[in-house]
């Protein structure tokens, strides 16, 4: 493969990524429909499924009644009798409403029928802050559903794997939560051209470094790339690894560039407590890479409280830049 | 089956259906009868552990319901669902294997009394969440209409499952995609110990068709001929495309809610009027009066269905538990996840 052609490097944005891979989804396998509300004529809140109606019809781009519950079900139900369903909650928190099909059903028939179906139901979850939108539209609830054995639970942060673990979590047997950063969607990036899936279950390592680790999901990341881009300029130089599954989580891959640097930053945008960060820190904890630490693990994460309306407040209940910078100057510095 | 125009005064189902098919719908209420029996036998001797939902006096409505039904053709069940399986075509080894929590059962022992599933004669699984398989049946409707299979989706749920949101969402989209599913509420007068006089704002739970525009329609739910012709109805339209329909089948469970139920809410004389109304003995007397059975030959066929469950005890009884350390596989399909 020619890696500097120019179709190689063409840009897409987070949303057009989306969108290009369930179209190339949906000309590969007939199996593949989408569902949701408001995906048709409208083309999605936040305009993932775009004019895909057009090109495939109200058969296979279905606007779904506001049945949260119900419409999970009826992707659960499908995905169990041989359709290859992408369900859409229009916000992340409105699975609040449809968490029995997720919890219960979804995560769990397989299990309960001692391995004589599979369901294979691939979910979208718009999330996270920054859209003014306040509290009810805004949550990071990823770690609820990777606490359920049964379910895969992945966090793109670029185009590129916003198409790739679209694409693995369609290839995937077993049902993919996949939980999109809303502010993400604008965001262009080098996107490759036709079919790639991107493993679910393997992180990234998006800059390497000697000084510290900092492990961060979906938007964080960026935020991450950021600090280090400064830190380097210190002298401090920052390993940024983008988890993007968290369950199965990359366990290899962090405690390796643990070993290396003996220092922790967790970076995520959910409520710090009980969230994706206690996972990483306990996994290095109970692990040998707790022998190479320097210093104590730090984590960032969302205040306790909901998301708030007020722009100045929204932005200070969720880790930023300057955050990053201080965290990993001071274990840089051996001041925590 | 037949294909002769109904003669009046005949009940539908000794109509529609041959002597041969009659008596194995027979044998199979007996089963489920005698299933229940051997689950409840197999508790108060200690042979099991868990709970469990019995069907005892529910059977014409679980095997009359599945009479027009093909192994292609799908159905999602009830926490008390021993009796959907059977109609299904379940096998009762397997079955009682399950119960007993036996490598060798349906589910290899991770599922139990109420996940019961057997997907390879359609039956999609019982399921533990009161109106979880209603989203399910719609899903698996929509999968053969797309698909073009032909197959029609039967959802059972019970009275309770008529006031869960997930009732109304399932009916409404079923109806907004006009999808080949037969909803058949088997009301059997108490969620749990609440009557649906204290739960349910209509009389009929069949009157709630009428807010997602399809047919809806009550039976009596231990006339086997009744319940038969409601739902055969439903499945006729659904496989020609004519979109749901909601049957009600009025029935009564002999034994408690579960095995906790000390019967509080209810009284004895109305235990007795029900039982009184037993669904298997008049359909029995069906079969003889319209000489499709002799009573010794439904003697036999109730001698039959007590055999096959000692068997089915028998295997269970000698099965191989599980391994303790394969509790982990077929939580996924590739032991690749943790």
């Amino acid at each position: 493969m020619n890696m500097h052609s120019k179709t190689d490097l063409r840009e897409l944005s987070y949303a057009e990524a989306i969108r290009e891979a369930m179209d190339i989804a949906m000309v590969r396998d007939e199996r593949v429909i989408l569902m949701g509300e408001d995906i048709g004529v409208y083309g999605g809140a936040f305009g993932v499924t775009g004019d895909l109606v057009e090109k495939y019809g109200t058969d296979r781009v279905m606007d779904t009644p506001i049945s949260e519950l119900g419409g999970a079900g009826v992707a659960v139900g499908a995905a169990m009798t041989g359709l290859r369903p992408i369900f859409e909650f229009q916000f992340s928190d409105f699975a609040t409403l449809g968490m029995e099909q997720i919890v219960n059903q979804a995560a769990k028939i397989r299990y309960m029928l001692g391995g004589a179906v599979s369901v294979p139901v691939v979910m979208r979850f718009p999330s996270g802050s920054g859209t003014g939108a306040a509290a009810q539209h805004s949550q990071s609830l990823e770690a609820w559903t990777a606490h359920v054995p049964g379910l895969k639970v992945v966090q793109p942060a670029t185009p590129a794997d916003a198409k790739g673990l679209l694409l693995a979590a369609l290839e995937d047997p077993d049902p993919v939560m996949i939980y999109e950063h809303k502010i993400l969607y604008k965001m262009k990036g080098h996107v490759p051209d036709g079919y790639y899936t991107t493993p679910i279950g393997k992180a990234a390592v998006m800059r390497e470094g000697k000084d510290l680790t900092i492990v961060a999901t979906s938007i964080m990341v960026h935020k991450a790339l950021d600090a280090a881009e400064t830190l380097a300029a210190e002298g401090i130089e920052a390993e940024v690894i983008d988890l993007r599954t968290i369950r199965p989580m990359d366990r290899d891959t962090v405690l390796a560039s643990v070993r290396k640097t003996g220092r922790l930053v967790c970076v995520y945008e959910a409520v710090k407590t009980l969230g994706v960060g206690a996972e990483v820190s306990a996994m290095v904890a109970e692990s040998d890479a707790f022998d190479y630490l320097d210093a104590p693990i730090v984590r960032l994460g969302g205040a306790e409280c909901p998301i708030p309306y007020n722009p100045e407040l929204e932005k200070a209940v969720v880790p930023q830049v300057p955050d990053i910078l201080e965290a990993a100057r001071n274990l840089a510095r051996g001041r925590v | 089956m037949r294909d002769t125009v109904i003669p009046n005064n005949v009940p539908y189902a000794i109509s529609r259906y041959s002597a041969e098919e009659l008596k194995e719908a027979l044998k199979k209420m007996y089963l489920i009868r005698k299933f229940e029996e051997g689950a409840e036998d197999s508790y108060m001797r200690g042979l099991i552990h868990g709970t469990m939902h019995l069907s005892i006096g529910q059977e014409a409505s679980a095997v009359g319901s599945c009479m027009s039904l093909s192994d292609e053709d799908k159905i999602t069940s009830t926490h008390r669902g021993h009796g959907h399986c059977v109609a299904k075509g379940a096998d009762l080894s397997r079955m009682f294997a399950e119960f007993f929590g036996k490598e060798s059962g349906y589910c290899k022992g991770r599922g139990g009394s109420m996940h019961i599933a057997d997907p390879s004669k359609g039956n999609l699984g019982a399921n533990g969440i009161v109106g979880g398989g209603l989203p399910i049946a719609v899903g698996a409707a929509l999968s053969a209409k797309r698909l073009g299979t032909g197959a029609v989706t039967i959802c059972f749920f019970g009275d309770g499952a008529n006031n869960e949101g997930a009732f109304h969402e399932a009916l409404n989209m079923a109806k907004v995609w006009n999808l080949p599913v037969v909803f058949v509420c088997e009301n059997n007068k108490y969620g749990m110990s609440t009557s649906t006089e204290r739960s349910t704002a209509v009389k009929n739970i069949a009157d709630r068709a009428v807010a997602y525009a399809m047919p809806g329609v009550t039976v009596d739910g231990n006339d086997f001929s009744a319940v038969t012709e409601a739902v055969d109805a439903a499945v006729e339209r659904a496989r020609n495309g004519e979109g749901p329909s909601l049957v009600e089948n009025v029935t009564y469970r002999w034994r408690g809610h579960s095995k906790s139920d000390r019967n509080r809410y209810r009284t004895k004389e109305e235990i007795a009027e029900w039982q009184s109304r037993d669904p298997i003995a008049a359909m029995a007397k069906l079969l003889v009066d319209h000489k499709i059975a002799t009573e010794d030959e439904v003697a036999g066929i109730e001698a039959d269905a007590t055999r096959i469950i000692e068997e089915a005890i028998a295997f269970a009884t000698e099965g191989d538990n599980p391994k303790i350390e394969e509790v982990t596989r077929d939580v996924y399909t590739e032991e690749t996840a943790s």
